[in-house]
């Protein structure tokens, strides 16, 4: 076994580093990603030992990486486009939703997408607006996409590698404040496809849901909980669409209870979408309501005041109290 | 050609060039100076020379090109009248800008990719693309039912502009191909108003991708007339952003082959991207949706009929002896077969079947897709044989 203690940055440099080794057709595109290695340096190095052909330094135009990531993959490449931040992935939606989305189908497949956008999600690091958005829901709406939200140096090194050899579009998101987390890595087994929920520490009485950056955040609140005899079970999503919900159905319908955390706003967000699937199949077995944590239905506020914005730990278990008194 | 084109066409050239084109609307606008464009065939039907731009076509590639523009324009009004009888849900007709398409898509070699807008249907037809393919799409019977591989020709993309940045990267894909072919990207004069599209010129020109934009400006985006979309006539874009615009007789189709076939010649040839300007007239309205009486004048129409595309080469062709009657009754009989072929096929066409919906959504089917058509098709299912 080849183990190496890896922050999640490094984890998807060198899953990155692998798959332009293993493909000759990945390239990746985006702004600041070759010189520079990207303003995360997740792309450090990458453009030094592959050439600029294959880590492009792209003009400053979001449509234009992703339009002409289009171009690339119907001559056959996989473009993989780093969007720098978040809230810059807007210029770039009608590429992704208009065209990326819907160019395999509307070509009854015969034109493939295998598309990978890159995007740094969340908040918590104090910034300005704009660098600390979750703009999941928007593309997990869109019919042809899948997303994906890693949440850990193992997904954040294979996961990356699986979403590249994947022949559908995928937006790929990562949990910018956690880039420095660190976790031993086996480079030589990959774990569970990214398209698997994954239970992630065990308990009784309710069931948490979480995803990115809210993951640690859950698995938090679930030792805090046990110091007052809770126990509580994690499930970190991994992909956001397609949703893998068996084993959430397995886990409520055991524990009766179950709570949604996600930074988005929770109107509409990922929160909604699950609580209407799990009363859906858990109805007879559920003792109180599904219960949204999330992000206020505001603008992303200035950072002084992200902390009160962003879900926590006393936010997770207020609402885990919640459902327990339900 | 190169120095040349960015470069404003000299004097002597226009004096060759444009005594014969007639003013145009808009032409006159001060902010809208009167611009040469690179002619070959006069609306008269006389061959003109261009110091630049030439064409050495035997007699029967020009009849070839004649057969082209009227059998697309045969096919185009057979279309028009499937839509008005029901049988079309809409139809963009190319009524006047059929010598744009035919000599743009006849300046293409098979290596070579298109990616056109939605009214492309005369470059179709040069890409060998069965005009029952694209009649589906606009019966919504599906997306257009070519394959954009085999035939060179993408689907057709609604979106205005945006294909201008897919036919870029597809040409960056060429250039790292190490082929020589290259891209060329249609667009219209209301698509250079999108930033897509301005993205798709700094694009190519950084990379110095091998890509054409031929932009065929007939004047009208929808009603919007191309004074709200430019200051300036639309090839001296190109300038500002580094590379060559030259500005072509759109119904004149040896002049806009000659001028497409430079282009996508030094494209491949590594000299990087230029923009074509397809000075042409949509004669019929924006699609079969659309009452252009109410946004022009009559009296403009009946300008741009005298500078009738096929009306011009029919010309050239009747005077020099390179075609007879025959052959033009050759070429309008087999024009009505094609509308009869078109006209049996489209009333004939199946729908597509209820799941065919759920097919292709992705690569790999999702499971949670796999149990929606299933749910779909037991619910389709409850009604067979059903109090219906």
């Amino acid at each position: 076994m080849t183990a190496q203690t890896l922050t999640i940055g490094k984890a998807l440099n060198l899953g990155l580093r692998k798959a332009m080794e293993d493909d000759a057709k990945v390239v990746l595109m985006g702004e600041d990603i070759g010189r520079l290695g990207g303003v995360f340096r997740i792309t450090d190095g990458l453009q030094k030992d592959f050439g600029e052909d294959r880590v492009v330094d792209t003009p400053l135009a979001e449509a234009g990486i992703l339009g002409t990531a289009v171009g690339l993959a119907m001559r056959g490449y996989r473009p993989v486009c780093e969007i720098q931040f978040d809230g810059f992935v807007f210029p770039a939606y009608n590429q992704i939703v208009t065209q990326v989305a819907k160019i395999h189908a509307r070509s009854r497949g015969k034109l493939a997408m295998p598309i990978v956008v890159r995007i740094p999600f969340g908040g918590g690091i104090g910034a300005v607006e704009h660098h600390s958005e979750s703009p999941e829901a928007y593309f997990a709406h869109t019919p042809g996409l899948k997303v994906v939200a890693i949440s850990n140096p193992v997904d954040a090194y294979w996961g990356i590698q699986q979403a590249i050899a994947s022949p559908d579009p995928i937006v790929f998101l990562e949990p910018k404040r956690r880039y420095w987390d660190k976790a031993e890595v086996d480079l030589d087994a990959p774990p569970d496809p990214l398209w698997a929920s994954r239970v992630i520490r065990g308990g009784d009485d309710v069931t948490v849901l979480a995803y990115g950056p809210m993951v640690k955040t859950a698995l938090q609140a679930a030792d805090a909980a046990a110091e007052e005899d809770r126990s509580v079970e994690v499930v970190d999503l991994r992909t956001l669409s397609p949703l893998d919900l068996d084993p959430v159905v397995e886990s409520v319908r055991r524990t009766g209870r179950c709570v949604v955390v996600h930074e988005a706003p929770v109107t509409l967000g990922l929160g909604a979408e699950i609580a209407a699937r799990v009363t859906e199949s858990c109805f007879h077995s559920l003792e109180a309501p599904v219960l949204r944590v999330g992000g206020y239905d505001t603008p992303y506020p200035p950072s002084k005041l992200e902390e009160e914005y962003l879900p926590d730990l006393d936010r997770v278990l207020d609402a885990v109290d919640r459902a327990m008194e339900f | 050609m190169r120095e040349l084109a960015s470069e404003p066409v000299s004097a002597a050239v226009s004096s060759a060039t444009t005594e014969v084109v007639d003013p145009v609307p808009g032409a006159e606008a001060p902010h809208l100076p009167r611009q040469d464009l690179v002619q070959l065939l006069t609306p008269e039907g006389e061959r003109v020379e261009h110091p630049e731009y030439a064409v050495d076509l035997d007699g029967e590639e020009l009849r070839g090109l004649y057969r082209d523009l009227a059998l697309v324009r045969r096919w185009d009004v057979e279309a028009t009248a499937l839509q008005r009888q029901g049988e079309l849900g809409i139809w963009a007709s190319l009524l006047g800008q059929e010598a744009a398409q035919v000599g743009a898509g006849r300046a293409l070699q098979p290596g070579d990719m298109a990616f056109p807008t939605y009214r492309e249907h005369g470059v179709a037809w040069t890409r060998g693309v069965d005009p029952l393919h694209v009649i589906s799409l606009f019966r919504g019977v599906d997306n257009g039912g070519w394959d954009p591989v085999a035939t060179g020709f993408n689907l057709y993309t609604v979106v205005i502009g945006a294909q201008c940045l897919h036919a870029t990267g597809y040409a960056m894909g060429l250039q790292r191909d190490g082929g020589e072919s290259a891209a060329l990207a249609f667009l219209g004069d209301g698509a250079t108003s999108q930033g897509e599209v301005n993205e798709a010129l700094i694009w190519a020109a950084s990379f110095s991708a091998p890509v054409v934009f031929f932009c065929q400006n007939n004047q009208y985006a929808i009603s919007v007339p191309l004074e709200r979309q430019s200051r300036v006539p639309l090839y001296q874009r190109a300038a500002g952003f580094g590379f060559p615009g030259i500005r072509v007789d759109g119904n004149d189709v040896l002049a806009v082959l000659a001028v497409t076939r430079a282009a996508l010649a030094a494209a491949r040839e590594g000299q990087g991207p230029t923009f074509i300007e397809a000075f042409t007239y949509r004669m019929g309205a924006h699609t079969t949706s659309d009452d252009p009486t109410r946004y022009r004048l009559a009296s403009e129409l009946e300008e741009w009929k005298l500078r009738d595309p096929i009306a011009r080469l029919k010309a050239h062709l009747s005077r020099t002896g390179i075609a007879d009657q025959a052959f033009f009754a050759a070429v309008e009989a087999e024009a009505d077969e094609l509308a009869g072929r078109i006209r049996s096929g489209t009333t004939e066409m199946p729908d597509p079947p209820g799941t065919a919906m759920f097919d292709a959504v992705h690569a790999e089917q999702t499971p949670h897709l796999a149990a929606q058509q299933a749910e779909f098709e037991v619910y389709q299912a409850s009604f067979e044989g059903g109090s219906e």
